[in-house]
Formats: structure tokens, sequence, C-alpha cells
């Protein structure tokens, strides 16, 4: 069981989540089922099967996309973050 | 009871003297260090000599010479106290210790050059002296800060704390960029306004505040939006830029012209109870558009004023860029670089991403280590 941390901006989609906790073994796999469970988040996720431009994911701190992207494998007790581009700063 | 004379004899007898002539040619292989008093130092000194006073060579030696074998030359004003430095060293461990006969009174009169060094004011030394106690800062590192100029894009929520502190600081030039007006709703979290200047501008607001807290500081102020067509211009006159708009127009435009221009530019950003940071610095690490190549649409950029922020985070937020600022001024510590550092206000816990160059980078690709503005030490 992986816990995936929803940001600020997407927890609309997750009715307020700010952490799920979804059973898989790689990246892409836990993703789906997380888009599953919340079906307007998929589009912010993905585009054409692919991760966003704007959206990078890291597992243990260290960004899928130096790994090996979607197919990085989850272990148990892995954080996997979602973490869009963010701006604001109040002016 | 020995006699001072008695003392000095005894001490000659252990340290090596070498005079005007032979102390050049042992330059400038030998540490060079001046053991007078700072008013001594003031007046003049040999160039490339380290400042450590007699009183607390025992307590500074060490760090301006960790190696107890390295070669040191000690001077005084004219070799007496120089060489009870040097007895001192010796039983500290030192291997290498020479004093200069006739100190420095002999090597200015022998026509040999020496520096003046820049020197903070009475009044400097006394506001700045916690910055002054600190080595890693010192009057040396106070001068930096006083030369330096910073740009604050925004004198909001990020803005207000960054500016605030760095004023306090002595950083001489504080640019802001901020074409709006107080707003009563801004006061819950912009502390470098007040509720008598709701309506003012918010860069004349700031302008007052850093001026009753420090009026050594420059204030310049750019009531503007920043647009492709201005930016380059105002940034070029900063070394270096705290970047604490809200939008990503902004924020894309700040990274491409810093990379450009070579500016460091330090980034945060804040919504609801988190935040994140991390500091650009040009050809060194990676760029936004390294990370995240374009901007999300604009459903995935609400602003605080739609979502609301707690009054605090951009405090904590602003204050972590001062503080990379400061850094990067000092030429201290280890920048905000290569990381993206996130804070959760709700479980006061931080997470610190590593972040990577991209060698295909549409703004970075191919740019080397740029030169820093000459304020910013390497």
């Amino acid at each position: 069981m992986a816990s995936i941390r929803i940001p600020p901006v997407l927890r609309q989609y997750t009715g307020g989540a700010r952490d799920v906790d979804i059973d898989g073994t790689t990246v892409g796999v836990v993703l789906d089922r997380l888009a599953d469970q919340y079906p307007s988040l998929k589009s912010h996720l993905f585009d054409d099967g692919s991760l966003q431009k704007y959206v990078n994911v890291y597992v243990n701190n260290q960004d899928v996309g130096y790994l090996k992207g979607l197919d990085t494998p989850i272990a148990d007790n892995d954080t996997v973050i979602i973490l869009p581009a963010m701006a604001g700063g109040s002016i | 009871m020995p006699t001072f004379d008695e003392i000095l004899t005894e001490a000659r007898k252990s340290v090596g003297e070498v005079d005007v002539r032979a102390a050049e040619g042992l330059l400038p292989e030998v540490a060079v260090i001046d053991v007078r008093e700072k008013n001594e130092w003031d007046e003049g000194h040999i160039p490339g000599a380290v400042h450590v006073p007699r009183g607390y060579l025992e307590q500074r030696i060490e760090r301006a010479v960790p190696d107890r074998d390295a070669p040191v030359l000690l001077y005084c004003a004219g070799g007496t106290r120089s060489v009870f430095a040097a007895r001192t060293m010796q039983e500290m461990g030192y291997s290498d210790v020479t004093s200069l006969r006739g100190g420095f009174t002999a090597w200015k009169d022998s026509g040999h050059r020496f520096v003046v060094p820049r020197t903070l004011n009475p009044e400097q030394m006394h506001r700045y002296s916690r910055h002054v106690l600190i080595p890693e800062v010192g009057e040396e590192g106070q001068l930096k800060l006083l030369d330096a100029s910073v740009l604050l894009i925004g004198a909001g929520g990020l803005g207000s704390p960054a500016a605030l502190y760095l004023a306090a600081a002595g950083v001489g030039t504080i640019g802001l960029v901020d074409a709006d007006v107080v707003d009563e709703s801004n006061l819950q979290r912009q502390v470098i306004h007040t509720t008598d200047r709701v309506g003012m501008s918010k860069v004349e607001s700031a302008r007052q505040a850093i001026h009753a807290l420090n009026p050594d500081v420059n204030v310049v102020g750019h009531e503007v939006r920043i647009t492709p067509e201005n930016a380059e211009e105002i940034v070029a006159q900063y070394d270096l830029v705290i970047e604490g708009s809200d939008n990503f127009d902004t924020m894309y435009l700040m990274n491409d012209v810093c990379v450009k221009l070579g500016k460091p530019d330090i980034t945060s950003s804040i919504l609801g109870f988190e935040g994140q940071i991390t500091t650009i610095l040009p050809g060194e690490g990676p760029c936004y558009r390294c990370v995240y190549a374009e901007p999300p649409p604009a459903a995935l950029a609400p602003s605080c004023s739609e979502v609301g922020v707690l009054g605090v985070l951009p405090g904590i937020m602003g204050l972590l860029q001062a503080n990379e600022a400061m850094k990067l001024i000092l030429g201290i510590g280890e920048p905000l670089s290569d990381r993206l550092l996130m804070f959760d206000a709700l479980t006061t816990s931080f997470i610190e991403l590593k972040l990577r160059r991209d060698p295909e980078c549409p703004v970075c690709a191919g740019i080397g280590v740029v030169e820093r503005s000459p304020a910013l030490a390497s």
C-alpha cells in the first residue's frame, strides 16, 4: 500500500483528501487506480496516456521522470507525491 | 618575577623573525596574520593579510589557519606583540610560525604596498553588530550586504517579510515591482503594509515601512506590471531576484529573463497551508522550465484571492527566500538549488524533492556557469 499525496490544487477532485492510500506495483497502476477512484482527476494527470507536462510525480522524493516513468516500481510504504507547477504569492 | 624584557627575550629564543625583505620572499605561500587591534587594521594592512587580533588569537586562529603545519607570518605594529602571538601559536602546536621584525611600520616605511580596508561607520557597526559578531558574516560580509541589490517581484505576502528582513539586514538596494494598491484584505498577511495606508500604492507603502526601519536602504520603486517588454531592463539593474508573484506568466517570465541575464531567481509559491521554494542558479542548477516545461491551464492556477492562504505561511516562505538571498550575497552555505523545498503548515513538516537539469530544456540547455554579478560572491 503506497501513500499518494494530493497537491492543494487537485484536492477539489478528491473530496478534499490530502493523502490517499492505494495498492499497486508501479506508479502507472497506482495513478490509474487513483483516477478510477476520482474520475474528474484523470484529465489533470494524464494527456493521452502520458503524464501531463505540468505534473511531476515523485517516489520517495525522486522524480519518476528520471527513474522509469510510469513503470517505476512501488514498494509498500513508499510515498508518492503528485506535484503540478504551482504559482501564487498572494500579491 | 621576570621583567617584560626578560619575557620578550625568552620568547624571541623560540620564535623565528624575518625582516621586510625576507618576508616579501615568503609571500604569497605563507598565511599572513595581522594581530593588531581593529583601529590599527582599519588604517591599513598588508595585502592579503587576515585580521586576528591578539586578544582573540587562541579563539580564532584555528579558523584562519586550520593546518598546524602551514607556514604563518605574524605581524603587529612594531614586531613585539607578534613575537608573543607566535609563541602562543607554537604552544598550540603550530610548527612554522615567523614574526615580522619591525612590523607594519617597517613594511610601510620601506615603501611596500598596503591596503586600507573599507569599514562600517560607528553607527553601522552598532546597528549591524549581531551580524559582525558572526564569523561567517563579519564586517566584510556586512559591507557586501550594503553593496547588494535585490529585486522583489511583488510587495505582497512573500515580498513583505522578505523586504522587511532584507532591509533590517542592511541590503543596500531593494527594488520593488508592484502595480497594486494596499487593500484591507491584504493586511492579514502582508505585514509591510498598515491599516492607515490602505489605498496607497504598495510600492510607496513598502518604501515608508523600509525607511522607518532602516534609512540606509535605497528603495527603488517600479510601479508597473512586469512584462516581456520591461522585464530585462528592470532585472538587469539588480544582483538577484526574489519572485513572489501570483501568476504563472510572471513566474515563467522571471525564470526566462533571469536565466538569460545570469541572475539567481529565488522563487516561491503558496496556497492554503502549503508552500514551496527553490533557488534557480542559471547555468548551475535546473531552471523552472527544466522541472515544468509548460505552465498548467488556468483552471489549475487558482490564486490566493480565490482559494485563500494561511496568514503566517507567506511569512515563513518569504523569509526562506530572504535567507537564500542572504547566503548568495554573503557567499556562504548551500543554496536551495537542485532542490524544491515543500512546507506544510498543518503538519509543520518539510519535504525536499530532488530537481534535475533537463538537457533539452527550452530555456537553459547548453548554458554553462554564468558569472554572477560582482556583488555576489562565487
